[in-house]
């Protein structure tokens, strides 16, 4: 129901409806969890994927408008365009900064470990108190490899749509309307060079829980810890 | 064998000429009583009655083969060590010699007559009948197994025996006794498999072309030397047998089973049919699938041409075309709406020609979705019989249902669909039926290093290296 077309948004409006005419079954309204609770500041010292090879560490930008009532539209072609390195704000292939400011200053880069194996962007918007729908996230992060892997695979899995780029190549494309599960897509047999492997990422939500998690698997499948993650 | 008359075979074999790749095999097939298909030096060979035998590369096309020494009826092959055991039998089968029979026993170090290794040793009668008893020794099938080497033989004329050989040797181990383990079975065949001895034979007639009723029975033993009861608990000693495989299509009269293991999760069976109804009812080798279902073997069946959705058993989600989801027209809110009462309509399915101008002129990607009939999910199997085959089944096309889109292995070992098919080998595809029933795809071009398509994700397909433990490189067919 979370993404749902039009009917469903009536059928929810008509609920709400019904709770406002009955006072004695509201309850108050909650507090925005804070970002404390999904995330901790990135530290200087490089980072090790988690136990399943989940990277955490991440430069988050602050989400850029993109209003949709659906994602219902997210159809290859749609977010093709939507998130083409073009319509990044910034220079893309670049590593940004922790606080840079972006998009003539709107919206800010934080560097941040999230404290779960996926990362919550609709948290992570919420806690700053930033749009939740109607979004575009764009995640970056450093890969430093010990040496040169072949036969590597990206796995992913986001809410909803997305599109990863590794070395500035497009490696992972997830569309349509989907929800996030470990290992959904994973890319081509990709190489990751010695030293520093610059990753990008932009996922797309219209009115969806927005999150991503994203691993490194060999080519027995098995996940790839021995990487150090950075952010500067 | 051997119930009605004992058939020219010979004759038959020496006769054979190229036929039509038809429901199985290509090439010359005819062979009565075929032993194990067993591999030696790369080439796989099988014996039959009268020392006619068929050799196959592939075990898609066979020719005719060496002819074993020894004459005699129904062999059976095993290797042990760098030895290759030949049983076969001399006299009995109820004819001209009555039922006094001798099971002998040979061996070779290879069974191609090219080979330097390749020089028959007779070791001798291992089980014999005198003609009189309840028995007739022929029709002997080993199964060596835990370091111990068995033999059973026999036919309806009496009981189906079992004595023990020396795996060394070859010869009976001194002081055994044959032990009585089946009657009304004639074609036997022994096999082990998680803790269960199987007792497979044919019940029926034999030798009688299209009205021959041979049928493969089983039954099963926790102890080689029985008891055997079938799916009822009904003894074999008392007639019992659990179906495994009939007549079927242009095919009647299954007989004469034997395993192949051909490892990654693919077990067949070798086994003749008495009459295949588009090669004059001759009497052929076929090669099925093998299934095992609840602890019992049951025939499998290779896939019938048509039109399906492919559905990953990783996921459940179905191979599809990687092009933009197309949605079909309709009013959501009206249908959320609408009254217990209002009338309602067909809503037309979403067809090709809805969607197709929407599709790239080149290639495609492949990816895993929720299936949605919709027709990029839908494949088209189609044998390709003149490309080969491998171990009974020919070579597929995989196209989307009604257009020339193939599916095809790209040069880095991933998955597309190409415009149009051109018989290349990236465009040819084994299917094979797994032990559980579900099919593995492999294709071609890199069927020798073992790779299969296989789902590396909940939405991403691939070639890699087949795992017959897990369900990644398991796929299901399921009609529209």
């Amino acid at each position: 129901m979370k993404n749902g077309p039009t009917p469903w948004i009536v059928i929810a409006a008509s609920m709400a409806s019904l709770a406002a005419v009955a006072p004695a079954f509201a309850r108050p309204a909650p507090g925005v969890p804070p970002l404390a609770d999904f995330f901790e500041p990135a530290t200087t010292a490089a980072a090790a994927p988690d136990a399943d090879g989940f990277i955490r560490r991440w430069l988050l930008l602050e989400p850029v408008s993109k209003p949709n009532p659906t994602n219902t539209l997210f159809t290859g072609s749609y977010v093709r365009a939507a998130l083409a390195p073009e319509t990044f704000p910034g220079r893309f292939g670049a590593v940004p900064r922790d606080g840079q400011a972006a998009a003539d200053g709107a919206l800010r880069w934080h560097a941040l470990d999230s404290k779960l194996w996926d990362v919550k962007l609709f948290n992570f918007a919420q806690a700053l108190g930033k749009p939740k729908y109607g979004v575009i996230f764009w995640a970056v992060t450093v890969v430093d490899s010990p040496r040169e892997m072949h036969d590597v695979r990206m796995a992913v899995g986001s809410n909803s749509a997305s599109v990863w780029w590794l070395n500035g190549r497009e490696a992972a494309t997830l569309f349509d309307d989907r929800r996030m599960v470990m290992d959904d897509v994973l890319s081509d047999r990709l190489t990751l060079k010695k030293g520093r492997n610059i990753l990008y990422g932009a996922v797309i939500n219209g009115p969806g829980l927005s999150d991503f998690c994203l691993r490194f698997l060999d080519a027995d499948g098995e996940p790839i810890r021995d990487l150090a993650i950075a952010v500067q | 064998m051997t119930r009605l008359f004992r058939p020219t075979l010979g004759l038959s074999l020496a006769l054979a000429c190229q036929s039509p790749a038809t429901a199985q095999l290509a090439g010359d097939v005819f062979i009565h009583d075929p032993s194990t298909v067993v591999e030696s030096g790369g080439k796989w060979f099988t014996f039959g009655t009268r020392g006619g035998g068929l050799v196959s590369e592939d075990g898609w096309t066979w020719a005719n083969g060496p002819v074993r020494p020894g004459g005699g009826v129904a062999p059976d092959v095993v290797k042990i060590g760098d030895r290759y055991y030949v049983a076969w039998a001399v006299g009995g089968g109820g004819m001209s010699g009555g039922h006094a029979s001798d099971v002998k026993i040979m061996w070779t170090k290879s069974l191609d007559p090219a080979s330097p290794d390749f020089e028959y040793h007779e070791v001798g009668t291992v089980a014999s009948s005198d003609g009189v008893e309840n028995n007739d020794a022929i029709d002997p099938a080993f199964l060596y197994h835990d370091g111990r080497l068995w033999l059973s033989y026999g036919t309806y004329f009496g009981s189906i025996r079992l004595v023990e050989l020396d795996p060394e040797s070859g010869r009976r181990l001194e002081g055994n006794e044959p032990v009585d383990i089946a009657i009304d079975m004639e074609a036997t065949a022994l096999l082990y498999r998680d803790g269960w001895y199987y007792l497979l034979g044919t019940h029926g007639t034999c030798c009688d072309g299209p009205n021959s009723t041979y049928n493969i029975r089983v039954g099963r033993s926790r102890d080689v030397r029985g008891p055997y009861v079938d799916n009822m608990g009904i003894p074999l000693l008392k007639g019992g047998g659990k179906l495994v495989a009939a007549a079927q299509g242009r095919m009647i009269g299954a007989g004469h089973f034997g395993r192949i293991d051909l490892g990654g999760g693919i077990e067949k069976m070798s086994l003749h049919y008495e009459a295949d109804m588009d090669r004059s009812g001759r009497s052929v080798l076929a090669i099925e699938p093998l299934l095992w279902r609840d602890g019992w073997p049951v025939a499998g069946r290779n896939l019938d041409p048509g039109t399906y959705e492919i559905q990953s058993a990783r996921s459940g989600n179905a191979l599809q075309l990687k092009v933009d989801f197309v949605r079909i027209p309709f009013d959501a809110r009206a249908s959320f709406m609408a009254g217990p009462d209002d009338p309602v309509k067909p809503v037309p399915g979403q067809s090709l020609s809805d969607v197709a101008g929407t599709w790239p002129k080149d290639a495609v990607r492949v990816d895993l979705s929720a299936y949605m009939v919709r027709p990029n999910q839908h494949w088209t199997i189609t044998p390709v019989p003149e490309a080969g085959g491998w171990f009974g089944a020919p070579y597929y096309k995989i196209t989307v249902a009604g257009t020339e889109r193939a599916l095809a292995a790209t040069p880095a070992d991933e998955v597309q669909a190409v415009p149009a098919f051109t018989g290349a080998d990236a465009e040819l595809w084994r299917i094979d039926q797994l032990t559980d029933g579900s099919y593995r795809i492999t294709p071609k071009t890199r069927a020798g290093a073992d790779l299969a398509l296989v789902a590396i994700g909940a939405s991403t397909p691939t070639l890699a290296r087949f795992d017959p433990q897990s369900d990644a490189g398991r796929w299901r067919f399921v009609r529209p």
